[in-house]
């Protein structure tokens, strides 16, 4: 894989380097990550479920997955 | 008989033990929060259990409805906590998302649209920590989130402390129900001020749930004994040896304080009174 196939983005906190010309959808599955089971943000916007295919992932990006995890 | 085991030996007894809370139950309302309406009055957490196969299980012997789940990073690198929805079916229990570890008012908003993204509801457990040692709550920074939620549509059930003005004041800002702590969160030391939560209850139109410090059944029996709608709890079930043991006990005692406030208990006094007749004893 050649630098040019790649972009850098802030995934959960760290910089992770991933394919071009994903979307918030196809980047989940690259990642085995069930769309219903996550929500994400993307550069402090949260993005509705129904819209993950519309929004695309570009250079310098900051993405939080997040999901429910065990808590009182 | 093996205490990790007994609690699911006898299916009879477990059968009897909840057509005995079935009929309990009978003798109480729903407790309805946010214009949901729910039979158990007792509202547990998933956190810290060994296992989540122990959880459910454990939640299901509390007879309880609605769970506390938080909001976190997924693990990327696949080493930590799985998502909680691959072991807690949300058509089984009402999911309570909460803002635990968020220390402002801004951090609390984000994880509380955070999670109502999730889309299962507009619930939010509300919390907002102002000191690290104690875990007590930074009311002012609670009061200003809770009022910017409650505008946005969510059904706030704020955690704070036993202060009646603070509570008042979360119950203008438009919270769905205030959960004073019974004390610090995971302390176990029960209700140390029966009287400020009594005083809460008296004066509050939305629910009162006692959320956090109860530490065993007696705990949650006295805490319900104030006349509260509710308490919420997760240390007490999830580090106990048994969780499972200790949850049918919490859910006993929560249901046994309930009705005996709903009873109304007889006047406390020092001095004693026979209860047989003085009179037609021999000479």
């Amino acid at each position: 894989m050649t630098q040019t196939n790649t972009i850098r983005v802030q995934l959960n906190g760290k910089e992770r380097e991933v394919s071009t010309g994903l979307t918030v959808h196809s980047l989940l599955e690259s990642l085995e990550l069930h769309p219903g089971m996550v929500v994400v943000e993307l550069n402090h916007d949260i993005i509705e479920r129904d819209r993950y295919q519309d929004h695309a992932v570009s250079e310098g990006d900051t993405l939080e997955l997040v999901h429910f995890v065990g808590g009182g | 008989m093996n205490s990790s085991t007994s609690w699911a030996v006898d299916e009879d007894a477990q059968s009897m033990t909840e057509a005995m809370i079935d009929a309990a139950r009978a003798l109480d309302g729903p407790l309805t929060i946010g214009g949901v309406e729910f039979t158990s009055r007792l509202i547990v957490g998933t956190g810290k259990y060994e296992t989540n196969e122990i959880m459910v299980d454990a939640i299901r012997a509390a007879g309880a409805e609605m769970v506390t789940v938080a909001v976190r990073r997924v693990d990327l690198d696949r080493t930590k906590e799985e998502a909680i929805l691959h072991h807690l079916s949300p058509d089984e229990f009402f999911l309570l998302a909460n803002t635990a570890g968020c220390y402002t008012a801004e951090d609390a908003i984000r994880y509380a649209r955070l999670a109502r993204a999730a889309g299962f509801n507009e619930f939010v457990k509300l919390e907002v920590i102002g000191d690290e040692k104690t875990l007590l709550p930074d009311v002012q920074a609670t009061l200003e989130a809770a009022k910017i939620l409650a505008d946005e549509g969510f059904r706030v059930m704020a955690y704070t402390n036993d202060d009646l003005v603070t509570a008042l004041r979360l119950e203008d800002a438009g919270c769905a129900a205030v959960m004073p702590l019974a004390s610090p969160i995971g302390s176990g030391l029960g209700v140390v001020n029966p009287y400020f939560i009594r005083e809460i209850k008296n004066r509050l139109e939305v629910p009162v749930v006692v959320d956090a410090g109860v530490g065993t059944a007696s705990h949650a029996c006295i805490t319900m004994e104030q006349g509260v709608d509710g308490v919420l709890m997760n240390t007490a079930l999830a580090t106990a040896d048994d969780p499972v043991r200790m949850s049918h006990a919490m859910k006993h005692a929560t249901l046994a304080g309930r009705l005996a406030y709903l009873a109304g208990r007889m006047p406390s006094r020092e001095i004693a009174v026979p209860s047989s007749p003085t009179a037609g004893m021999l000479d």
